[in-house]
């Protein structure tokens, strides 16, 4: 499919976020999930959403995907307004998603299938991704007899295989142990950087935004607003243990824990009414 | 060692428990009109299994001869009864409980229906199904089938119900249209409880057999056991139970083994 120019100056964002805004309501009060948030990502660039739990940092990836339309504002992706999930923004899910009932090699081929490839097409292109991501050996295995790390690596070969030009993850590794998962956002980033796609990361790991991202984004808790765009400027790949990655891992930390410490708040006030 | 242990803890209750019936029928205490011994039954029920000729090339193949008995006759009468009504039930119950399952519309037309017939037990039709079907297989098949719809289709409705979100999302994510949605993810999502429910369902008509050759037809184990009570053959009826027994083993054997070889994708796979 299309290949993906560096982004110049003026080029058109990947994404446009203007002025979303998210309520639900739950019983009889209403929550605002999300409020007043414009953010725009560049074709190609790599951005981490951050923020505490609650912070609609999932709301927001929902609304990009077209899963929950916002209740205000505008999403414009891929030049196209968002109105209804499509395979030009796939996501990746925490609980991985894959279908049960279909083994590694169907999982990974379904996109392909929905898409109208041919057979040999199909054929071809889930062999590559199987062998990219060193799953040739599991094809014929189905999900429930595969490890959480596997599984993951499933679910980005399946969404790899639609050759999206954008990918959106939700907390894609909050479920895997701390060794797979910084294998998986190693064998992430390689795949970033030979396939230059657009992402969208949720993350609430501090050290993974920054281990990972072009640009962290921080939200505040309730309701979710952009409280500070950090560019990250380290070059990859990137040491934790140096000191300009712990730099902004201060720095961020620090924006974080005041939005921790007001959902703490939030939630005692809850408890106490 | 060990499994000879635990198949011998498994053979001492019902071995005492022939023992002591075959004791009470030979000392007496009771008439073998309405007891007879378990070493009666089991030659009442070889007499029952075994061909009546002697076998006669000239009549035909071995194999044929082998299922010429009693028994053997009256037990693919009834599995044949069970496998008609049971694929009529369930072959319309399945498409109207996908149906059912995915567009609430349609849920929202039949569901007042169905809540109100399906208490009512397949038994309580038997008046009904002999005034419209006559005597035969007519009503028969009519009311194994109503023993199987049910079932099937409550857990096909609850099944569809229930298929996690997430899929339905990671499918239309992919670009899935939505027949493909109910073809590739609802159907094969739901298959656990629309599996659960064919199991029931032909738990259910196997029963309602058994009833309706008590009544409709002249033919079958359910009948066999009926009129063996009209000669006062207890030891034929409790032969002709146990082969009812062996007859729905059999069965739930089947589908057990279908079960798991379907849902092999499944978690807790039982069997």
């Amino acid at each position: 499919m299309a290949t993906h120019a560096a982004p110049g100056p003026a080029a058109e964002p990947a994404i446009r976020i203007r002025g979303v805004r998210k309520a639900f309501t739950t019983g009889r009060r209403e929550v605002l999930a999300l409020d007043g948030i414009d953010l725009d990502v560049a074709a190609g660039e790599l951005v981490c959403l951050l923020g505490p739990s609650g912070c609609g940092k999932s709301t927001l990836l929902n609304a990009v995907a077209g899963f929950s339309p916002p209740t205000a504002g505008t999403i414009v992706a891929n030049g196209r307004p968002v109105t209804a999930p499509g395979p030009d923004r796939a996501m990746v899910f925490q609980e991985y998603a894959l279908f049960p009932w279909m083994t590694v090699e169907r999982n990974v081929a379904f996109g392909l299938e929905m898409a109208g490839a041919s057979r040999p097409e199909i054929r071809a292109r889930v062999d590559a991704l199987l062998e990219k991501l060193r799953l040739s050996d599991f094809r014929d295995r189905f999900p429930k007899d595969l490890s959480g790390g596997m599984r993951q690596r499933v679910a980005i070969a399946r969404v790899l295989a639609i050759d999206s030009p954008m990918l959106l993850m939700d907390e894609p590794f909050g479920a895997l142990d701390a060794l797979t998962r910084r294998n998986l956002q190693d064998e992430l980033l390689r795949i970033w950087a030979e396939l230059r796609r657009t992402i969208v990361f949720v993350t609430h790991g501090i050290e993974e935004s920054i281990y990972l991202a072009d640009r962290v984004v921080v939200m505040t808790y309730r309701p979710g607003t952009v409280k500070r765009l950090v560019p990250i400027a380290l070059p990859r790949p990137r040491d934790p243990s140096s000191a300009e990655f712990n730099a902004l891992k201060r720095e961020i930390s620090a924006l974080v824990m005041e939005e921790q410490l007001r959902h703490e708040q939030a939630e005692g006030r809850a408890t106490a009414d | 060692m060990d499994t000879v242990k635990r198949l011998a803890r498994a053979l001492i209750v019902p071995v005492l428990f022939l023992a002591a019936w075959e004791g009470i029928s030979r000392a007496g205490w009771v008439s073998p009109i309405v007891l007879p011994a378990p070493s009666q039954v089991f030659l009442r029920w070889i007499a029952y299994a075994r061909p009546l000729q002697p076998y006669d090339p000239s009549q035909g193949s071995w194999i044929a001869w082998a299922f010429s008995g009693e028994l053997p006759q009256d037990a693919a009468t009834s599995l044949l009864r069970v496998a008609g009504g049971f694929a009529l039930g369930a072959g319309l119950a399945l498409p109207l409980g996908l149906l059912m399952g995915a567009k609430p519309a349609v849920h929202e037309l039949f569901n007042p229906l169905v809540q109100v017939l399906r208490p009512i037990p397949p038994i309580a039709f038997i008046p009904l199904a002999i005034l419209w079907f006559g005597l035969g297989d007519p009503p028969a098949f009519f009311l194994i089938s109503l023993g199987a719809f049910f079932p099937v289709l409550m857990n096909t409705i609850a099944g569809v119900r229930n298929v996690d979100g997430i899929y339905l999302r990671a499918a239309r994510n992919l670009g899935a249209s939505e027949w493909t949605l109910f073809r590739r993810i609802m159907i094969p999502a739901a298959m656990p409880y629309i599996l659960a429910g064919l199991r029931i369902g032909v738990g259910v008509a196997f029963i309602v057999v058994i009833v309706a050759e008590m009544i409709a037809v002249n033919a079958g184990l359910g009948y066999r056991i009926l009129e063996a009570r009209e000669y006062f053959w207890s030891d034929k009826v409790i032969a002709g139970m146990i082969s009812i027994g062996l007859a729905g083993l059999g069965i739930d054997l089947v589908m057990n083994r279908l079960n798991a070889w379907l849902l092999r994708w499944h978690r807790g796979v039982e069997g």
